[in-house]
């Protein structure tokens, strides 16, 4: 079945910006190439993780305040 | 003759003079107004004036050092409040003003300082659009400067917590109006790019509500005005409302016409990204979708191809065949049997010609001698007299061959 490249970065770590650009990289080559049956698979498989990241990123944030302090330093608003 | 009295030299005069001067508390800082003639300025940098009013006229000095601080450059005829102090120039025996800060005064100064600022920014080329950054697409950190206690802050906060909660602000709180504002948001600015990669900042907001030309004049601030142009960090102004226009606004990457619109561009809109990540997500399905299909439009023309090569499927074919000839044998066969019928009857017909009933139907009779039961078919096998046996269709008469 679908083999995980080695090379690729966990879904669960990428950003929104990394794992959105990521999604349209992987559409666009399920929607242009003639990929053999088991690659298209290994690569919707793929998408749909990258799109369940950015959806749960989004639904998971909260606005984080913090504030800078006389010196300079940060501290938490 | 009487001794001469004692007697001072020039200088020890004015030295005097000039310390009775200092020592003055009054004059040691003072605001002083007056309209503004014989302005110089010398090849060291100094700046030279009077200040004068209906009656009298002093002259003015402001010192290099103080003169590059200072947005406000006078000319002749303008009228004043400067700020300083007063004392002596000895070597020429005059006591001086000593400007240390200076504003325009009166009806329509304010403007007048701000269009002799704006003028002299835009033609050092701090306003030119080739200068403006474009801003990140997806922030991690947006660094703010403005006042924590303000409406603006509170405006911010809420657009980014509606847009694009992943961001993270880090606030600069500073003043936004008054004399000590200026020095807090250039400091501000300069902290949040200090903190660039500490704090992962991609972008600042200078921020600050609406007001009046002189509660938002720090914004047209020289200072402020440079630290904006010289930040690393692209910087998105929104002071005031949106007919408000300070110099921070002319030097900005991005001008917002209002605190809530300038954190609006700062961050990507939450239902667009979503709306993307959802077309992402179908698009996969579709092409799938239909990736799928075609292979199972191949796979089935692939069972029929093999479907047709098995030795089963050939000895399926065998049988098909004979029964094709057997359903034209058949046929055929049924067409021979119709000929040899329609041949039968025809000479079943000729048969029921010749059979002796038939021949008597049709009239004929059958004569035969009744002493010997001989037929008789020639007239010489009777004479006058003999007895005959006639027989007709329907039966036997007698008869008589007549002399």
């Amino acid at each position: 079945m679908a083999q995980t490249n080695p090379a690729q970065p966990a879904v669960e770590e990428l950003s929104f910006e990394a794992a959105l650009q990521e999604l349209e990289q992987v559409v666009e080559q399920m929607e242009s190439d003639e990929l053999p049956l088991d690659q298209m698979l290994a690569l919707f498989e793929r998408g749909t993780q990258l799109a369940a990241q950015c959806s749960r990123l989004l639904d998971q944030a909260e606005l984080r305040v913090a504030q800078l302090g006389q010196g300079g330093e940060e501290t938490e608003a | 003759m009487t001794p001469a009295p004692l007697s001072l030299t020039v200088t020890q005069l004015n030295n005097y003079i000039k310390g009775l001067l200092e020592a003055d508390e009054l004059l040691r800082g003072l605001w002083l107004q007056g309209e503004v003639s014989n302005f110089t300025q010398s090849s060291a940098g100094h700046i030279y004036f009077t200040l004068k009013d209906a009656d009298s006229s002093v002259r003015c000095v402001i010192w290099r050092s103080t003169a590059s601080r200072l947005s406000y450059r006078p000319a002749h005829g303008d009228l004043v409040l400067a700020y300083g102090s007063v004392s002596v120039y000895t070597v020429q025996g005059a006591y001086q003003f000593y400007v240390t800060d200076l504003h325009p005064l009166g009806a329509g100064a304010l403007h007048v300082e701000f269009e002799r600022l704006k003028a002299r920014l835009a033609a050092e080329g701090l306003f030119e659009p080739a200068r403006k950054r474009p801003l990140p697409a997806f922030p991690r950190a947006v660094g703010v400067v403005t006042s924590p206690s303000g409406a603006a802050f509170q405006d911010i906060l809420r657009v980014l917590g509606q847009r694009w909660p992943l961001v993270r602000v880090v606030l600069a709180p500073t003043l936004v109006q008054g004399d000590e504002a200026p020095a807090q948001i250039v400091a501000a600015i300069a902290a949040l790019n200090r903190r660039r990669e500490a704090e992962q900042i991609d972008v600042l907001l200078v921020a600050r509500g609406g007001g009046s030309l002189e509660e938002l004049w720090a914004f047209n601030d020289e200072g402020v005005a440079r630290a904006i142009a010289g930040s690393a960090l692209p910087v998105i102004v929104g002071v005031g409302h949106e007919i408000d226009f300070t110099i921070a606004d002319f030097v900005a990457d991005l001008r917002a016409p209002t605190p809530t619109a300038a954190a609006a561009a700062a961050v990507p809109d939450q239902a667009e990204m979503r709306a993307r990540v959802a077309a992402g997500a179908f698009s996969l399905a579709e092409v799938l979708g239909t990736r799928l299909e075609r292979s199972r439009e191949e796979l089935g023309r692939l069972e029929q191809r093999l479907a047709r090569a098995t030795p089963a499927a050939r000895l399926a074919r065998e049988w098909q065949r004979i029964d094709d000839l057997l359903a034209r044998a058949n046929l055929a066969w049924k067409g021979r049997l119709a000929y040899w019928r329609a041949h039968v009857d025809g000479q079943a017909g000729r048969l029921r010609g010749l059979d002796p009933q038939a021949v008597l139907n049709r009239g004929y009779a059958l004569v035969s001698r009744r002493d010997t039961a001989s037929v008789v078919a020639r007239r010489d096998q009777v004479q006058a007299g003999d007895l005959l046996d006639v027989r007709v269709s329907d039966g036997v008469f007698g008869a008589m061959v007549e002399p």
